[in-house]
């Protein structure tokens, strides 16, 4: 009975031994895997700084007014002025959409092309 | 175990036999059986001494090793918990109240020489100083072939310098990794942002510190690393910026003054929307200050908030509006202007000695008349009138979030006589920055309470200080409208936006005392739309003159009025402001009374 106890012990040891030595190596590659990740997040977010480095000097507003007035050939595009603001009851509304004919006199054709649509005055029938 | 018995049968018998004693026996046996007890408990008393004690060597050794190892080694952040701080851990971005980017980092390379490894010290000189006109081939090569081990070439690379620094391939040349701040807008709100240098250095990282302006005033907190990058919100909008920016500088030239300034601020939340100084600089580049000569020449020098100026009849407004709301008069009290005003042994004076005989409070500010004022603050009192200007921040230095603010300490005199308090009533003897100016105008437009003038964010308005009631401030505001449609503002008037305003031109003092006779500050402050303010502009000018007539005008109403209604034209539909028919207040002015 005792014996039985030490090898039970003794092999729970080396169990535990494979498991916390397997634990570990896994630890240590995941750590690497995170450490990876973060290096590339952190070049990532040096790229992005990079690119809205590049957006926001794109996007300065020397330089925009300079090309709006080298294209304003193109586009027309002028300062905002406070007489280009409007009402909205200034806005004519759309057009009614044009009526469609009405038809008073339909032909029949569905004996000629079979199962194509046939308009009759009011609706649309299969 | 087979154990000796005490009393041996053989021997016993033995003994009987001879007459002994057999229980000598037994007690000699006793005896020899203890002494075997003790001798092996002994010895496994002193095995487990033993055990014990290599165990607690081990113990110690290996507390010991372990110690020794940690104060040996260089220390390092443990592997699993240093993911993302590092990254982040870098000096905040600055934007404007939308979100746009004003400052931010940029990853960039130094450039470090270490002679003592370099092959061919001629060579890496001449291509040296090819890559970069600004370096003398012969120094460097001194420097190369001098004693020095380690030498700085360049604080910042651009990539393509980089790259053609790395194609000289020497292995004596190399890169340390360097941020470095970005101002992509260039010159655009350049006083404010003020601008970045290298702090403490080293060969893998350099501190950024901030100089001026706000990177100066919120160094630590945008140094901390536990803002995790966020942002810093200023109150700047980045396309008003950039328009009054422009407008200010075709009116600067226009007008051939030499500086100019402007403020435009939000009347309720206290944020300057857009606040300008010229002649500006590139924060990017900034320039070293001037050695020699007035500060204030420089490009550096901020006149929006530095630069303390007799703002001149600008401040008549305060005056009548503390006579009112003392309730010494209203607005259609009558006043005689016309007599001689004698103070201190000083006389009172018109503009150009005019004389403009019995005028009602309003017609004073629509008039401007110095006489007028200076009644007003013999009836107030210099006492009432130190603390009402101290209550609307002209006597401090503006509470503005750059480091600069605290250089703007206003100018009043030490002894605040009666004199002083009839200058001061018309804006002379005492100097302040346009911004304070605006901040008081603030006051009055948002109905009476000082809002402090702040360059950061707010979310809601805060609460200010009652300066004046409410009803006094609606007086104000349309007198200042009146100075606008019947006054010496007439060319303020921007369609649809019912600017109201005063201007103030005044004479510049001499360093060595006295007033120059041709050149002024021109300001006009305004607020508009005077029926509901939002916004208060001020413009100020620095030595204008208007040459289109026979004579340079100089006065603030040619001057700083065009330029501010200009801006106002532009500015306001950027900013939301729909142009609306103002109510009828101004027959107002005259059917009410009390």
């Amino acid at each position: 009975m005792r014996s039985l106890l030490y090898i039970v012990t003794a092999l729970a040891v080396i169990g535990l031994a494979f498991w916390a030595y397997q634990e570990n190596y896994q630890t240590q590659a995941e750590i690497a895997k995170t450490e990876q990740i973060n290096r590339e997040i952190g070049q990532a977010r040096a790229r992005l700084t990079v690119l809205r480095a590049e957006w926001a000097y794109l996007n300065r507003p020397d330089r925009l007014r300079d090309l709006a007035d080298v294209n304003f050939d193109r586009l027309g595009l002028s300062s905002l002025r406070p007489d280009q603001f409007g009402k909205v009851d200034q806005v004519a509304f759309p057009r009614p959409p044009e009526s469609e004919l009405v038809m008073t006199n339909p032909v029949d054709v569905s004996s000629m092309t079979g199962g194509e649509t046939v308009t009759r005055g009011d609706g649309v029938f299969p | 175990m087979i154990r000796t018995p005490l009393r041996p049968l053989a021997r016993i018998l033995e003994a009987r036999a001879s007459g002994e004693n057999p229980d000598a026996i037994e007690r000699e046996n006793l005896r020899i059986r203890h002494e075997q007890m003790r001798d092996k408990s002994r010895t496994r008393a002193e095995g487990r001494l033993l055990i014990l004690s290599v165990m607690f060597f081990c113990a110690f050794g290996v507390i010991g090793t372990r110690m020794g190892v940690l104060a040996s080694t260089e220390p390092s952040e443990p592997r699993a918990t240093a993911a993302g701080s590092i990254i982040q851990a870098q000096r905040a971005d600055i934007t404007d109240r939308h979100g746009r980017i004003l400052a931010m980092n940029f990853e960039t390379h130094a450039l470090y020489a270490q002679p003592l490894q370099m092959v061919d010290k001629k060579r890496v000189a001449a291509e040296l100083a090819a890559i970069f006109p600004d370096l003398k081939q012969e120094k460097l090569l001194k420097d190369f072939t001098g004693k020095r081990k380690f030498l700085w070439i360049k604080k910042k690379l651009s990539p393509e310098q980089k790259q053609m620094v790395h194609n000289i391939g020497d292995p004596g040349l190399l890169f340390g990794p360097r941020e470095m701040r970005l101002y992509p807008n260039g010159k655009l709100a350049a006083h404010v942002l003020g601008g970045a240098s290298f702090g403490r250095e080293g060969v893998h990282a350099a501190e950024v510190i901030g100089v001026a302006g706000v990177e100066k005033y919120f160094d630590d907190e945008l140094r901390d690393p536990a803002r995790r990058g966020a942002p810093l919100a200023l109150s700047l909008d980045l396309t008003v910026q950039a328009a009054v920016e422009r407008v200010l500088y075709g009116g600067m030239k226009l007008m051939n003054a030499k500086g100019a300034a402007s403020v435009l601020m939000d009347v309720n939340t206290g944020e300057i929307i857009s606040i300008v100084s010229l002649p500006d600089f590139d924060p990017n580049a900034r320039p070293s200050p001037l050695i020699e000569g007035d500060a204030s020449d420089s490009p550096l020098f901020n006149r929006a908030v530095q630069g303390v100026y007799e703002l001149g009849s600008a401040y008549k407004i305060f005056t009548a509006a503390q006579a009112m709301d003392l309730n010494l008069v209203n607005h259609q009290t009558m006043i005689d202007t016309g007599k001689a005003l004698r103070v201190g042994g000083f006389n009172i004076g018109e503009f150009k000695k005019r004389n403009y005989g019995v005028l009602s409070v309003a017609d004073i500010i629509v008039k401007s008349s110095n006489r007028g004022t200076g009644r007003l603050a013999l009836q107030i009192g210099a006492k009432r009138q130190k603390e009402f200007m101290k209550l609307m921040g002209f006597m401090d230095y503006t509470p503005l979030e750059i480091i600069e603010a605290k250089g703007g300490k206003p100018l009043y005199p030490e002894r605040w006589t009666d004199l002083s308090a009839v200058t001061i009533s018309y804006g002379h003897g005492i100097s302040n920055s346009p911004l304070h100016l605006a901040a008081g105008y603030a006051a009055l437009a948002n109905g009476g309470t000082y809002i402090k003038p702040t360059i950061v964010k707010r979310t809601g308005a805060p609460q200010g200080t009652r300066v004046v009631r409410e009803d006094t401030a609606r007086y104000a505001r349309q007198m200042l409208r009146k100075v606008v449609t019947e006054g010496t503002a007439s060319f303020g008037e921007v369609q649809g936006y019912a600017v109201g305003g005063k201007t103030g031109t005044a004479d510049k003092p001499k360093p060595r005392g006295g007033y120059y006779k041709d050149k002024v500050i021109a300001t006009f402050a305004s607020l508009f739309p005077a029926h509901n303010p939002k916004y208060v502009l001020v413009v100020t000018l620095d030595e204008p003159s208007e040459t289109s007539g026979k004579k340079p005008r100089r006065t603030a109403g040619w001057t700083a009025v065009p330029v501010a209604a200009e801006m106002i034209g532009r500015v306001a539909p950027l900013l939301g402001l729909r142009p609306e028919i103002e109510p009828g207040e101004l027959a107002g002015i005259t059917l009410t009374s009390n």
